[in-house]
């Protein structure tokens, strides 16, 4: 009796994830599929059979446009990560330290995440935006000897929208860490001050270990966010100078639509799948590593 | 056999429906109640996709679509704010076979696919009967014209490499008269500069970079050169002394552009002239519309140059309507009939009074333009001056990847040489 409601419940359940398991299998696979099939061709306003083996991705490796957005999607997303969890670690840290003004806090931090970056880039454009901006407002107020010109200088673009997502995320990541750190036994607290243990290398050396699942959803929900970063670049820079701040997704969207070349953007496609394939493995695996320390 | 046949009831009460005579009678009142009914509630239907969604521009597109009504059509308007956008979601339902009657694209090879893949109809009849040979000039008749058979009604005609200049800023710097050559442009950008002004408004965005390009290809390289490095996509053109000469000139622009140029969008570079802090924009004829709100006039507030040499050649580029192919009697009648409508002189003047751009074709009332239009009316009138857009010559996949060559050679330190070689290599592919 008790096996037979068992097996139903199996069943009932299966039969719950089926419309999901066939969106997956028809939308995320056929379409990847389709991508696939479209990046070996020589399509450009549609799809052709006209089967050209690697050469779109020959193409795509000899360009420098692309070449230069991956680079930047490197520089960008180590930065966005690290930078994002150390933050948003020491604030949940400081405001779990002191429980005052907790839910204003808190709602400052997230408020960045939850304003549209079509709106707030722009505002970030103006701000760094040397003639505008805060470089403009220093020199009027008699400091002519600052300079504040990331956004305009090649070199140094893709950190201005780096400071702007770092910014825009950082909340988010805080929330994650604080829920996690009410998670702590205060137990633990207790005896680290018996054993007179200064409190930067409890949370260091202690409860930082504690947290590795919350890190590893933190690190998973930044990563997905690096890597389809498009509007960011779009409302800021829109690519600029030059090329100077291009990212891989705005090269794919630009070649699908307004340089009628689907299969160089198909094959562009592939290629992010692939790395977000190896980036995100390490990821995943260090959750599961977690959730097996936190179970023994 | 005393009861009568039913039939025979019937008969009598209808009349002999087998009676060819008759039956015919029937039918034929029918369809001809069917006919009026269907004559007067469809008249041509055309549902217009475009992307004219600014001020201007949608006072423009409503001339277009009261002539279409004046004629007795009803038109529907489909606006998607983004040519790029729009363009998408046209190829989208033509493809997914669900089409707009007529959708707009630029006068270039954007449209080059569709046809290939037999996607368009074609509007022969009127280009015949409206005599577009005739009227329309050589650089877009070239891009609509293909394989003999005319697959897009043009509408507009601009020029992008306007030189306009802020006369006050000019009194400002000391300069007198109006650049007539290249060596005269520089030097008035050095007494722009020497007078604290910026010299040239630029908007640092890739396809502004473009058009002070193509500036300098047409009135320092001069027509050949710009007709072999575009249309002939030439290598030894790429090569040639000539060109560099031109690329050189072109990255010179830059010593004279203000810092807080990169993504500055068009209208905030015009914004500069108006107010006097400028000298000089190299930009197409739609800045006029930023003029006008301004209440600035041309020749009194600011000035237009169409080009540097007397022979300097006169860039066309445009938008056009095109027609996705249908079986549907009723739609190609509404197409023809709006292929008609948009390229008849008095609806032309009406659109590029609100749009800035000059009118289609000749046979109409050139008086109520402004000076600027007139101007360009009258270069254009000179077949040997009139060039096409790079859009008109360049499928938009390497003219995409010389726009990111330009746009890197301006913003970085590159050398000339390895430009030239990028450029072979983007345009032969």
């Amino acid at each position: 009796m008790r096996g037979r409601l068992l097996n139903f419940r199996r069943i009932s359940v299966y039969v719950a994830l089926l419309p999901m398991a066939i969106t997956a299998c028809a939308v995320y696979l056929g379409t990847t599929l389709w991508s696939l099939r479209v990046s070996f061709s020589s399509s450009r306003t549609f799809p052709t059979d006209n089967f050209v083996g690697f050469a779109q991705y020959a193409r795509l490796f000899t360009d420098d446009r692309w070449l230069l957005s991956l680079t930047n999607l490197a520089i960008y997303g180590t930065l966005v990560i690290v930078v994002c969890l150390a933050l948003g670690f020491w604030l949940a840290a400081l405001i779990d330290a002191q429980a005052r003004g907790e839910g204003v806090l808190r709602s400052v931090f997230l408020y960045p995440y939850a304003m549209s970056f079509v709106a707030t880039g722009v505002v970030w454009q103006w701000l760094l935006n040397p003639s505008l901006g805060i470089q403009e407002a220093a020199h009027r107020l008699g400091f002519e000897q600052v300079q504040f010109d990331w956004i305009v200088d090649p070199d140094k673009v893709i950190y201005a929208v780096a400071i702007a997502a770092i910014w825009q995320s950082c909340g988010l990541v805080t929330v994650i860490m604080l829920a996690g750190l009410r998670g702590i036994d205060p137990e633990i607290w207790k005896a680290a001050r018996v054993d007179g243990i200064p409190a930067w290398r409890v949370y260091v050396s202690i409860v930082r270990p504690m947290l590795a699942h919350s890190f590893a959803t933190a690190t998973i929900l930044l990563l997905t966010a690096v890597v389809k970063l498009y509007d960011v670049v779009v409302a800021m820079t829109q690519g600029g100078p030059g090329t100077a701040s291009e990212v891989p997704a705005k090269y794919i969207m630009d070649h699908l639509f307004g340089r009628a070349n689907i299969a160089l953007a198909s094959a562009g496609s592939i290629v992010l799948l692939l790395t977000v394939g190896i980036l995100l493995a390490p990821a995943l695996y260090l959750r599961r590593y977690a959730t097996r320390l936190a179970a023994r | 056999m005393a009861t009568e046949n039913p039939n025979a009831i019937v008969e009598r009460r209808l009349g002999n429906l087998s009676n060819p005579m008759r039956a015919a009678r029937i039918t034929f009142f029918v369809l001809a109640l069917l006919a009026s009914v269907g004559t007067q509630a469809a008249p041509p239907r055309a549902e217009v996709m475009h992307w004219w969604t600014a001020g201007g521009e949608s006072a423009a597109v409503r001339a277009l679509a009261d002539a279409y009504r004046a004629a007795g059509g009803v038109w529907v308007d489909t606006a998607v704010a983004g040519s790029e956008q729009a363009r998408a979601v046209a190829v989208s339902r033509i493809v997914g076979g669900q089409p707009p009657t007529a959708a707009l694209f630029n006068t270039s090879k954007q449209f080059l696919d569709l046809i290939d893949g037999e996607l368009l109809g074609t509007v022969d009849a009127v280009a015949a009967r409206d005599g577009w040979d005739r009227t329309l000039p050589e650089p877009i008749l070239a891009t609509i014209r293909v394989r003999g058979h005319y697959y897009a009604a043009p509408v507009s005609i601009h020029m992008p490499t306007w030189i306009w200049y802020s006369k006050a800023a000019f009194r400002k710097a000391g300069v007198t008269s109006e650049p007539a050559t290249i060596p005269e442009l520089f030097a008035a950008f050095d007494r722009l500069k020497a007078a604290g002004l910026i010299p040239l408004a630029h908007g640092g965005q890739p396809w502004q970079e473009n058009i002070l390009f193509r500036a300098m290809l047409a009135n320092v390289g001069g027509r050949d050169l710009y007709l072999k490095v575009l249309r002939d996509r030439d290598p030894r053109a790429i090569q040639s002394e000539a060109f560099k000469n031109v690329l050189l000139t072109f990255k010179r622009l830059k010593a004279y552009v203000d810092v807080g140029a990169p993504g500055r969008n068009w209208n905030d570079a015009t914004a500069l002239l108006i107010t006097g802090k400028a000298g000089v924009q190299i930009m197409g004829d739609w800045v006029k519309a930023e003029f006008a709100v301004a209440r600035q006039l041309p020749e009194r507030d600011y000035g237009c140059i169409a080009g540097l040499s007397p022979q300097a050649p006169y860039i066309v580029q445009g938008d056009a309507f095109v027609f996705p192919k249908s079986s549907n009697r009723d739609v190609v009648a509404a197409q023809q009939l709006l292929a008609h409508v948009v390229t008849s002189p008095a609806a032309q003047v009406a659109f590029s009074k609100q749009k800035g751009s000059i009118p289609i074709g000749k046979g109409f009332d050139s008086a109520t333009l402004d000076a600027c239009t007139r101007k360009g009316l009258a270069l254009m009138a000179d077949p040997t001056r009139v060039v096409g857009n790079d859009e008109n010559y360049l499928i938009p996949d390497q003219n995409g990847a010389l726009s990111d060559i330009l746009t890197t050679y301006w913003n970085r330190t590159l050398a000339v040489e390895a430009v030239q070689k990028l450029i072979a290599v983007a345009l032969t592919r």
